[in-house]
């Protein structure tokens, strides 16, 4: 891989952040609006309830790690469709640029948008609603990393599903994370499920993270084995997901379909 | 003069459409090609196959001696290429979109290109303004200021001068003649302006149905075929496809 390629695709993200603030909409006000709304949430819990759980590490928590996942899910996908929506597929691969070199462009890119989502996140949570994560201390870096490898492999995923059934089925894209939720318990455990829907949770490596996050803000034993199977899920998950970009593309290249992208209308 | 381009028994086969069939053909150094044929010809699938956004269904392609569907990344560093329906990026300024396709195509020294190419298409002024607000013969000469970032030693232009007014282009075809003379780039043109063609293309490939019908030079081919013109020619062409080269000779 060649770093210059790669650095084009992050640059013109960045041409795009500049020029156009709106882009920046996503990455910060729905993120805040998010934590002020969760934030007096479990405020209001905290008041009402006479558990001795504290909801702002268990709830906010657990919103501020699922808007990261979501982050870095949309960071791939938006900068995917950039490309989608300025029509500029003939254009960018009729270049020498490789699927992988394109692929890591738009991963990196999305890293640099969601870390600095992140902070703010941060920022805003610890300053505001006093939330820490003291209680997490490093595993704090596996559970982001964890979220970090599945949100990278549902944003390729998804971009392979826009490359194969047209731009239309980008509305198909953005409510993916709201359709996962459910099933990887963000806010309560899985034992809450139907066996089914638990079934389907140990599929997705996030749901690691939230049972993993709620035990230790419990002062309950944490299964390290089990993060590390989350872990090893979404690198399995990871690799899988550049292999399906990569035969859509060549799919795409045998139909005509990435020419006709360009050049002409797709339904 | 050395074969940029090698194109050999290239074919291209949708389920029940045959949209290329047995073309070949080469573009050397310092020489522009025409690849004329009416509209649905193939002209535009086989500069999709060359640029290796569609795959062939059979035949080689190959660019400065590369072959371009094994060594994929190689051979298109070699080329580049300017289309009407492949405008730039409508949201970044015209510097930007150099830039952007500069580091993807790898270029060292890129600032200087830039600053060069901007020179040379007298795009100045547009500097920062972004490209979907040009006109489309600004945005014309965006394109080529792109298509030559990389030196190309093969350059695909499908009618360039499709969008220019008259003097501009002229200035394009001075532009690209000398780009073709002085730089050794090999060019694969295709237009519908026949006079265009015969001004500036040494030699033409006239494509209907997706085969290759007559191959020569623009200036000689007509009288040869009994038409008083290259456009008379076209549209002879147009209207009997199904004769080959041989049927015609014989």
């Amino acid at each position: 891989m060649r770093w210059r390629p790669i650095a084009g695709i992050v640059l013109r993200q960045i041409y795009l952040f500049r020029s156009s603030p709106v882009r920046l909409l996503p990455t910060f006000a729905w993120v805040a609006i998010d934590i002020v709304v969760w934030g007096f949430i479990t405020r209001y819990l905290n008041t009402v309830s006479g558990s001795h759980v504290n909801f702002v590490p268990s709830l906010l928590g657990a919103v501020l790690f699922w808007d990261f996942f979501t982050r870095i899910m949309q960071g791939v996908t938006t900068a995917f469709f950039e490309d989608v929506w300025s029509r500029n597929f003939l254009n960018l691969f009729a270049t020498p640029l490789s699927i992988s070199e394109y692929v890591t462009g738009l991963v990196l890119t999305s890293v640099a948008t969601s870390i600095v989502g992140l902070c703010a996140m941060l920022v805003l949570a610890t300053l505001v609603f006093g939330l820490s994560f003291v209680s997490l201390g490093l595993m704090l870096i596996p559970f982001v990393l964890v979220l970090f490898l599945f949100g990278v492999a549902l944003g390729i995923t998804a971009s392979a599903m826009v490359l194969r059934l047209g731009p239309a089925s980008e509305w198909l894209v953005w409510p993916m994370p709201a359709l996962l939720s459910p099933f990887v318990g963000v806010y309560y455990p899985l034992s809450t499920l139907p066996a089914w829907m638990r079934d389907v949770g140990y599929l997705l490596p996030p749901s690691y993270v939230f049972e993993g996050m709620r035990a230790l803000v419990n002062g309950e034993s944490f299964s390290a084995a089990a993060l590390a199977a989350g872990a090893a899920l979404s690198i399995v998950q990871l690799l899988l997901a550049g292999y399906l970009f990569a035969r859509v593309f060549r799919y795409t290249v045998r139909s005509g379909l990435l020419a006709r992208y360009s050049a002409e209308s797709v339904g | 003069m050395s074969i940029v381009l090698g194109v050999s028994d290239l074919c291209k086969s949708y389920s029940q459409v045959t949209a290329v069939e047995q073309v070949s053909f080469a573009v050397r150094s310092h020489e522009i090609v025409g690849l004329l044929g009416p509209n649905g010809a193939g002209k535009t699938t086989t500069i999709n196959m060359i640029l290796g956004v569609l795959a062939p269904t059979r035949g080689s392609i190959t660019i400065g001696g590369i072959d371009a569907a094994k060594h994929r990344s190689q051979a298109l560093a070699r080329t580049n290429f300017a289309a009407v329906y492949a405008t730039l990026p409508g949201n970044l300024t015209v510097e930007q979109n150099l830039r952007f396709f500069g580091l993807v195509y790898g270029i060292k020294g890129l600032s200087s290109r830039i600053d060069t190419l901007i020179e040379q298409f007298d795009l100045g002024q547009l500097r920062t303004t972004r490209c979907g607000v040009l006109s489309s013969g600004e945005q014309t000469r965006v394109a080529l200021a792109k298509a030559l970032l990389n030196r190309p030693e093969l350059l695909l232009l499908d009618e360039p001068t499709a969008s220019l007014d008259p003097a501009a282009a002229q200035t394009v075809r001075q532009q690209i003649r000398a780009l073709a003379r002085n730089e050794g780039c090999g060019i694969l043109w295709t237009s519908h302006n026949m006079y265009e063609v015969e001004e500036v293309c040494d030699r033409v490939l006239f494509v209907s149905r997706g085969r290759i019908l007559l191959e020569g030079d623009p200036r000689a081919l007509p009288a040869a075929h009994g038409a008083r013109t290259l456009e008379e020619l076209f549209i002879q062409l147009a209207r009997e496809p199904l004769q080959t080269a041989e049927e015609r000779t014989r």
